[in-house]
């Protein structure tokens, strides 16, 4: 790794400042770290609960600055090559042997994957790299000098793609794998926090403009009471709190009676045993 | 890190306003920012030279403003990378820019005494009758008070930041009278941020969830290519349609897969009963992975005697012989237990605790056979190092290597059980150390 990253790279226009877009809430830390990351022209990595729109903010940088964004979803068989390209040697294999096609221009069989995509791209492009965990342990690996350089060698060809402009790379991960660390080293790192009631009543908002006020203040406070609740295998997240609202509104409930089971309780708390936890935990509790 | 010291490093001469590491402001500035880097690294985060520059690159490009509110996000966002180390980082930086020590040890152990007080051994009478008094929430959340008080007052006697233009990222004129005034955004100051020590869940040395156990279980793993579906192969496919003249011919392999058998034997009851909800969590994280070629899980009671549980409830069972005699031997064994016994329960014949269990065989006997069958197994131990003591759980340790069962021991077992090399075999049986 050369320590003098900024040699390799092109500048960047100032005025590409991310503050955030109409369907995204950002705090003010969030908007310096995803700039941040936008100036030092290395990825962005996002870890947080499942839910709490990791994925979202990817959307919202490529919105909120005008730009095209590209997806790759990582799967548990994604190989790093394929974010690069795929070269279809089935189907040349296939053709060699009817003579329709001229099989001997390799380039008809070389597919660009989502990153070569990106590299390719004329100007400036988001790419979100989806899940980067849930590939094989050795996966970021694979990719660090196809991030690093932001160019990738095809074999088949003897081309080079580089990037005519650094795409802002976006790595999203559930944390089901532990990260190599020389990957990590080369990224800026954000833990997207759970959050809090009064974050959590905008975020709402942008879902439901207008809702009514009692119904918020109730459907929060009795969605965090759930959340505190010891022993839960999987808490409820924002977008089970906006499932669940939009069930309350499509059957017209308004939370008044106190005391008696969550309404659509289901929406909110999705594993058997959970539900027996939260329905305990709603009781009185008994003292030794 | 004394506080007289901070000061001084507080206190450059003319410092004023914005300023990069690289600047010329003097090197107090220097030292506190080498602080932070240091201060990491001796907290156990290895934070690289690499990353690092790449702090002091963000700050010379001029892309965040110059505050202590964007120095705490920015640097932890480049420094810190993973949320368990977010903790260390509060530490750290409230240590570097507040001035004051880094004062939680004590309170952590507190904490931990508090979550599992059946762990400390020693309590006197009349200490278990005062903590029989109160609930353990209702002592906990007492004590998250007072140390809630105790930290406010604190502060409030505090110089902190922000003496008049002292920090070297210019908080300072809007910011007189130290910390109580927020930032010039009104947004909430990076020390107070640090103080509150939000992250202290994550830490690796204390959660022990469902989740970071599987991620932990993942690793153990064995890749070959042995069974399943064929999956084509190209190379092999090219080269076979090239030696039949271009005409089209397919190769097929077995994919690469996960070859790993895993058996896990958990100490139930007893001396367990503390560590249930550990147990359990590791349990249910075991059976949920799905990447194993085969999972099986056994109960024991104390010691593995001549069968071996696969339902406590029901009590179904199957003779160890039996599992000795049908698992191939490069199955992971791992055994989970307290190993603390009474020395009978170990040595004897006849030594189980349990009535029905008529064995002649000891229980050392059992473990010897295991360990020499399974040569890739190991001991998990609920207890924490410390408390490893006794006779049995000596004697076991030398038969089996043994980790604590927390994320980090957990990985240390699981490295040992993947290792390449061959395990060495077990050492001989010592025949003193049974008894009739």
């Amino acid at each position: 790794m050369t320590l003098d990253p900024t040699s390799t790279k092109q500048s960047v226009p100032a005025r590409l400042r991310w503050t955030g877009s109409a369907d995204y809430i950002a705090s003010e830390d969030l908007q310096r770290i995803v700039n941040v990351s936008i100036a030092l022209q290395r990825p962005l990595l996002l870890r947080g609960e499942p839910g709490t729109g990791k994925t979202l903010l990817a959307k919202s940088i490529a919105s909120g600055l005008g730009l095209p964004l590209l997806t790759w979803h990582v799967k548990s068989t994604t190989k790093a090559k394929d974010g690069c390209y795929v070269y279809d040697a089935v189907q040349r294999l296939y053709d060699s042997r009817f003579q329709d096609k001229d099989v001997s221009d390799i380039r008809q069989y070389i597919k660009l994957g989502p990153l070569g995509q990106a590299f390719s791209n004329a100007g400036r492009a988001v790419l979100l790299i989806d899940e980067v965990d849930k590939a094989d342990v050795e996966f970021p690996n694979d990719l660090l000098h196809e991030l690093d350089a932001m160019s990738f060698f095809v074999h088949e060809t003897g081309d080079t793609i580089a990037a005519k402009t650094r795409p802002i790379v976006i790595i999203s991960s559930n944390n089901e794998k532990e990260l190599p660390d020389a990957f990590l080293r080369r990224v800026v790192f954000h833990y997207i926090d759970f959050p809090d009631d009064e974050l959590m009543g905008r975020i709402v908002d942008v879902h439901f403009p207008g809702l009514d006020k009692d119904l918020m203040t109730r459907a929060l406070g009795q969605f965090y009471q759930l959340r505190a609740v010891d022993g839960l295998r999987k808490k409820p997240s924002t977008s089970e709190l906006i499932d669940w609202i939009a069930a309350l509104l499509a059957h017209g409930h308004d939370l008044s009676g106190t005391g008696e089971e969550l309404p659509f309780i289901g929406t909110l708390i999705k594993r058997e045993r959970d539900l027996a936890i939260a329905r305990d935990a709603k009781k009185p509790k008994k003292w030794r | 890190m004394s506080s007289a010291a901070n000061d001084d490093a507080l206190r450059p001469p003319g410092s004023s306003g914005p300023s990069g590491p690289s600047d010329s402001s003097g090197p107090t500035n220097k030292m506190l920012f080498g602080k932070l880097f240091f201060g990491l690294r001796e907290a156990g985060v290895k934070v690289s030279p690499t990353e690092w520059m790449t702090l002091c690159e963000a700050l010379a490009t001029g892309a965040l403003e110059p505050s202590l509110d964007a120095l705490y996000a920015v640097g932890r966002a480049l420094l810190i990378k993973h949320e368990a180390h977010f903790d260390t980082w509060d530490q750290v930086f409230a240590g570097v820019f507040s001035g004051g020590e880094m004062p939680v040890a004590l309170t952590e152990e507190l904490l931990d005494w508090l979550a599992s007080p059946l762990e400390r051994p020693g309590l006197s009478p009349e200490e278990l009758a005062e903590l029989e008094l109160l609930s353990l929430d209702e002592l906990r959340r007492r004590f998250l008070e007072r140390l809630e008080e105790q930290t406010e007052r604190h502060d409030g006697g505090n110089r902190w930041v922000g003496t008049g233009g002292t920090s070297p990222f210019g908080n300072s004129g809007s910011n007189p009278a130290g910390i109580r005034v927020g930032g010039a955004g009104g947004g909430r100051q990076a020390v107070q941020v640090a103080e509150m020590r939000r992250y202290r869940d994550y830490r690796n040395d204390r959660i022990l969830d469902t989740r970071a156990l599987a991620v932990a279980l993942r690793k153990l793993r064995r890749l070959s290519r042995r069974d399943g579906d064929p999956e084509l192969d190209i190379d092999g496919s090219i080269e076979l349609t090239s030696k039949n003249a271009g005409e089209l011919e397919l190769a097929f392999v077995p994919p690469r897969e996960n070859q790993a058998r895993v058996l896990l034997a958990m100490d139930v009851g007893g001396s367990m009963t503390p560590y249930t909800r550990l147990c359990e969590t590791l349990f249910s994280a075991a059976s949920a992975q799905n990447h194993w070629r085969k999972f099986e899980s056994f109960f024991f009671h104390n010691c593995p005697y001549s069968r071996l549980f696969s339902s406590m409830t029901s009590g179904e069972s199957e003779a160890t012989a039996e599992i000795l005699k049908s698992r191939p031997p490069e199955t992971f064994l791992l055994l989970v237990g307290d190993a603390s016994m009474a020395p009978s329960e170990l040595l004897s014949a006849h030594g189980a605790i349990d009535w029905f269990e008529r064995s002649e065989t000891s229980g050392l006997v059992w473990l010897h056979r295991l360990r020499s069958h399974f040569s890739r197994c190991v001991w998990l131990n609920p207890m924490e190092p410390q408390h490893w003591r006794g006779y049995t759980v000596e004697v076991i340790g030398k038969l089996f290597p043994m980790y604590p069962l927390s994320i980090d021991g957990l990985g240390q077992a699981i490295d040992h059980l993947v290792k390449k090399s061959v395990p060495p075999p077990p050492p001989p049986l010592d025949p003193r150390l049974l008894r009739d």
